[in-house]
């Protein structure tokens, strides 16, 4: 399965995932509006990951529903990535990718780097409340909600999001943060700070879901470094929980049925 | 590794009016048709084909139209920019008489690959397509090698009055042409396709780019084909799959843009 940000802006690559086996395919994180997102260079390699500050680029519900809407004759369940200030926003949103066609909803309430929304929603169990509450109200699609590594109170936001209501838990997104080029003394990142992804954050993945997976009782898919299909860790695999995947995930969740047929979706490896 | 490989300015030279090539020592192997991502620190990183290709140095040729290409005009010798690459497939060269058409700064990344044809003693026959003669550039260094240069301007200022594929046409259509290599306005290239019907095509595409390494989905076109990886030269049969190619690309947001 394929998490948010990875070869999901338009159908045409949507389509390519599904054709290369992914098991279901999470959009790009969609706001009310169109947003350009951050200046290059917004994702650079180094020497155990990647680190990105893309700055939630999406050309706005209303034309990214046109993307959705051509893929929705796949089998492949399609889960709507959503991030928004405020709870009314998060539920129109919600009501529309359900127009739409998407299976389920993701509410991005983690992304490291963009102010107003992401992990400052994420972080304040309240609000968090608040909009979960209000998108289940108009929803019946699953609602999942994405958490931050990057938070002190992992536990009591999964608590917060399972008593407001949500299906599942989505952990991690990536990790807050930083690379200075010494040679010119500047950030790497146009951003300055950004998320860092791939294998060096697995751990900090395995850490989040174990502790979420002891306070709560709904379904954790776990996200984060995932880079093969044998990432999975079985001994996590307690419950009726489910994985994984960081560029791709592997997950068992009760609305959908389990992609043993997953091959690598990862086209450039 | 893909992140930026600090290097310094080697020259900065005017080609025509608003179009300059500035230079940086070569980090390895590059062919003809690949691309660096220039990073100019605290500007913007902006991908950038080749223009020129020796053993110890690697050139780069744009119009200063914004703000990243602005700032790379006014590098002096010694500044320093950040290069990360090459990157994308390139071109390969079949059969023996060669067509190639440069729309605008497409020119610039058509001369590596004429250069490597007629090291190959291929026959080589240059289209040179320019709004005006104040912008032509790079006259010279195809005559130089030994390639049968022809140009066209949209206002009649030098050369054939008119677009390079309606020169292109006349080519086609009276001389035996074993492929076609473009770089130019989509449109151009669209209808380059259009002409070449048998004729195999190689086409270098720009599009909005991000990672530059195949991940983020920005610069993908049609089901899924990256131009950072998959591309930045597509076969002619690829191109008439794919409904945006001559008519729309997307921007920073995603959004579709009509060209």
């Amino acid at each position: 399965m394929l998490a948010s940000g990875i070869m999901d802006e338009d159908a045409g690559s949507m389509q390519r995932m599904i054709d290369c086996g992914a098991g279901a395919i999470v959009t790009k994180s969609i706001g009310i509006k169109s947003r350009e997102g951050y200046a290059n260079p917004t994702v650079i390699e180094l020497d155990h990951g990647i680190l990105n500050a893309m700055g939630l680029p999406n050309p706005g519900i209303e034309q990214y529903g046109e993307e959705i809407k051509k893929l929705k004759r796949t089998k492949v369940p399609i889960i709507g990535s959503i991030y928004a200030a405020d709870a009314d926003e998060f539920a129109s949103l919600a009501k529309k990718m359900q127009r739409f066609g998407a299976n389920a909803v993701e509410l991005n309430v983690s992304c490291p780097h963009a102010k107003h929304y992401g992990l400052e929603v994420g972080c304040d169990p309240d609000l968090l409340h608040d909009i979960i509450k209000k998108v289940k109200g108009p929803v019946s699609l699953p609602v999942l909600v994405k958490v931050s590594p990057n938070i002190m109170n992992i536990v009591e936001i999964a608590q917060t999001i399972e008593k407001a209501g949500a299906d599942g838990i989505v952990a991690i997104n990536t990790v807050k943060a930083m690379a200075i080029d010494l040679q010119t003394a500047r950030p790497l990142l146009a951003n300055k700070t950004g998320g860092y992804s791939g294998k060096a954050i697995k751990p900090i993945g395995v850490r989040c879901v174990y502790d979420i997976a002891q306070a709560v009782d709904i379904p954790i898919i776990g996200v984060g470094g995932i880079t093969t299909g044998s990432s999975r860790h079985p001994d996590h695999r307690s419950r009726r929980d489910h994985y994984w995947g960081g560029c791709h995930r592997v997950f068992h969740g009760r609305c959908f049925s389990c992609p043993d047929r997953i091959r690598c979706v990862l086209p450039w490896s | 590794m893909n992140r930026p490989l600090i290097t310094t300015v080697l020259s900065n030279i005017t080609e025509a009016t608003d179009i300059k090539t500035i230079t940086f020592r070569s980090p390895g192997d590059v062919k003809p048709g690949q691309f660096f991502m220039i990073w100019i620190p605290g500007v913007d990183e902006i991908p950038m084909s080749v223009s020129q290709i020796t053993k110890n140095v690697i050139g780069i040729t744009f119009r200063n139209i914004g703000d990243a290409t602005q700032a790379l005009s006014q590098l002096q010798k010694g500044d320093q920019i950040g290069i990360r690459g090459p990157y994308g497939n390139g071109f390969t060269l079949h059969g023996k008489h060669l067509l190639f058409v440069g729309g605008g700064t497409g020119i610039g990344m058509l001369a590596p690959l004429v250069w490597q044809a007629k090291k190959k003693k291929l026959s080589t026959t240059v289209i040179l397509g320019v709004k005006t003669k104040d912008q032509l550039f790079f006259k010279d260094r195809f005559q130089r090698i030994g390639a049968h240069v022809l140009i066209s301007t949209d206002d009649g200022s030098l050369g054939y009055k008119g677009f390079a594929s309606e020169l292109a046409k006349d080519i086609i259509k009276k001389e035996r042409i074993d492929a076609v290599y473009t770089c130019g306005p989509e449109q151009m290239m669209s209808a380059l396709l259009s002409l070449c019907k048998t004729i195999p095509l190689q086409a270098s595409l720009e599009r909005y780019m991000k990672c530059a390494i195949g991940i983020c989905g920005q610069c993908c076109i049609g089901r899924g084909l990256r131009v950072c990886v998959d591309g930045p030269i597509f076969e002619g049969k690829t191109l008439k799959k794919i409904e945006d190619f001559g008519s729309f690309h997307r921007d920073a947001a995603g959004r579709k843009i009509l060209l």
